[in-house]
């Protein structure tokens, strides 16, 4: 069906003026499908695309109530990195970092994947010591990782104001070499076409309005399209995943907080790096096209609305010229938000439920878009194999019943 | 923006106030099981419309009250207040 994107094939369409075939389709509602996957983002879709492309199974249909990519896997920062906190979360994140970085060659898409660099700035003693810690948990699992002082920050990005004269002088930071940007768009219909070709159904426009379960089992789900048998469900649903996972009569510890994020007007390249600060709450890149990105921490109280504040704006721009104070005469284009689905340890919930052929994959508040193809290659397996893959073990919803919590909060990327 | 009503101060933007949270009730920690203690800390209702919540003025009179805030639209009612936290809140 969709056929191969090549220098070729771009030079045959532009001489002939032969139109593109769509990049994934429209088919209709089967009345039953072997897996039905709840929200077409990043994750549902990577679940889909490695459901069939690592398993065989390829009679899923794929659900959103709007259109694809629309949630948080498009208005995220789109930043990537693996040097988190604990090892757990390390391990996860350099496994998606690994398949970020051959994913473009294996989808045949071009996700505009660059690999500049990941700089988190310490303010204090205190973040210092916990940038160390990170750096050397970092490379005991084999991530590239370390502190360096001012006046290689300086050298990396020169509008950086490092000098000891601010509120919040920067003592130093950790330098991630492998972390970067991706075009998130380009992930999402990368995921979406090469699932599609596989044999994948997209519904866009179906909403789910009801799980059946009988006797302790998934038997179907209820949409705004109709009614469809299956024996699994897979909860991608971000920020709505609480109400998700209601209907099937699971209650999982998720509230939902938006994250907002700004884009200024674009600018020649000047800033390579993507540049966190915590104690500033705010991290910037540069895209493409030159536009700065910015986004912060989480708003301070749950809501549903992806509305942006005044409040915010104001904070971020406050802080984003205490660390670059060139940046003063710039114009901020635009501001959006997206749900954030926060967990009580800032580490995602995944895997099976109380409920049999109903599985999560959702808690992933600010740092899902990352994580994208590594959680959805092992709800891929554990779907598929029904058992709990050891790279999401410490991530399984029971953890909070048996109080063994991960605790990923000091290597989320900016404060909560 | 959002303003909320202070039972003490009248209606202020929502900056000069801190989020507590949805209304929990505490169960009796002398007869609780763990089960239902790690519920009451972790689970809660996250629905996409009306929710009970605890607020702090901050910035004002630094006094906890109630109110009914809708999670999509931001539209607030305010709840009597008689002063008196319901159990297990501030």
């Amino acid at each position: 069906m969709s056929r191969r994107y090549s220098a070729w094939a771009l030079l045959r369409h532009g001489i002939t003026g032969e139109a593109w075939p769509p990049a994934w389709r429209a088919p209709e509602l089967k009345p039953s499908y072997s897996a039905v996957i709840v929200g077409g983002g990043v994750h549902g879709l990577a679940t889909a695309y490695y459901l069939a492309a690592n398993h065989g199974v390829t009679d899923i249909a794929v659900v959103d109530k709007g259109y694809i990519g629309g949630g948080g896997s498009g208005r995220n920062t789109a930043i990537i990195r693996s040097n988190y906190l604990t090892p757990e979360g390390v391990r996860f994140y350099h496994r998606s970092l690994r398949l970020y970085e051959r994913l473009a060659a294996e989808l045949n898409f071009n996700l505009m994947f660059s690999q500049r660099g990941h700089l988190t700035l310490a303010h204090s003693d205190t973040s210092l010591r916990t940038m160390r810690q990170r750096a050397e948990v970092n490379k005991l699992c084999g991530v590239e990782s370390e502190v360096i002082a001012p006046e290689e920050i300086s050298r990396l990005v020169p509008c950086l104001d490092t000098s000891d004269a601010v509120r919040h002088p920067i003592l130093g930071a950790l330098y991630h070499p492998p972390g970067g940007i991706v075009r998130h768009d380009a992930v999402v219909w990368g995921y979406a076409r090469a699932a599609d070709a596989l044999g994948v159904h997209i519904h866009q426009d179906t909403e789910v309005t009801g799980i059946d379960v009988a006797r302790g089992r998934v038997t179907g789900v209820r949409t705004n399209r109709g009614p469809i048998s299956t024996p699994v469900v897979v909860n991608c649903t971000a920020g709505w995943s609480t109400l998700v996972a209601g209907m099937a009569g699971v209650r999982i510890p998720v509230q939902t907080f938006p994250l907002q994020a700004a884009v200024t007007e674009p600018v020649q390249p000047f800033l390579d790096p993507v540049v966190v600060s915590g104690t500033l709450h705010v991290y910037v890149s540069q895209t493409d096209r030159g536009e700065l990105v910015f986004g912060g921490s989480v708003d301070p109280f749950a809501s549903y609305s992806t509305r942006g504040s005044l409040e915010f704006a104001e904070g971020l721009a406050a802080h984003v010229l205490q660390l670059m104070p060139s940046l003063a005469p710039m114009r901020l284009l635009r501001q959006w938000a997206g749900l954030c689905d926060m967990t009580p340890d800032f580490a995602p919930v995944m895997g099976r439920t109380d409920v049999a052929g109903f599985f999560v994959d959702v808690g992933w508040g600010t740092y899902g878009f990352k994580a994208g193809p590594v959680a959805g290659e092992a709800m891929a397996e554990c779907v598929a194999t029904e058992r709990t893959p050891e790279l999401i073990a410490p991530f399984t919803v029971d953890r909070f019943a048996e109080g063994r919590l991960v605790g990923e909060k000091g290597a989320a990327a900016v404060g909560h | 923006m959002l303003l909320l009503p202070c039972p003490w101060c009248g209606p202020r933007n929502v900056s000069e106030f801190g989020y507590s949270g949805e209304v929990v009730t505490r169960p009796d920690p002398r007869s609780v099981t763990l089960t239902q203690w790690r519920a009451y800390l972790y689970l809660r209702d996250n629905r996409a419309d009306w929710a009970s919540e605890r607020w702090f003025h901050r910035m004002g009179c630094r006094r906890y009250f109630t109110v009914r805030r809708h999670r999509l639209n931001h539209e607030v009612h305010p709840t009597p207040d008689d002063g008196a936290a319901p159990k297990g809140q501030p």
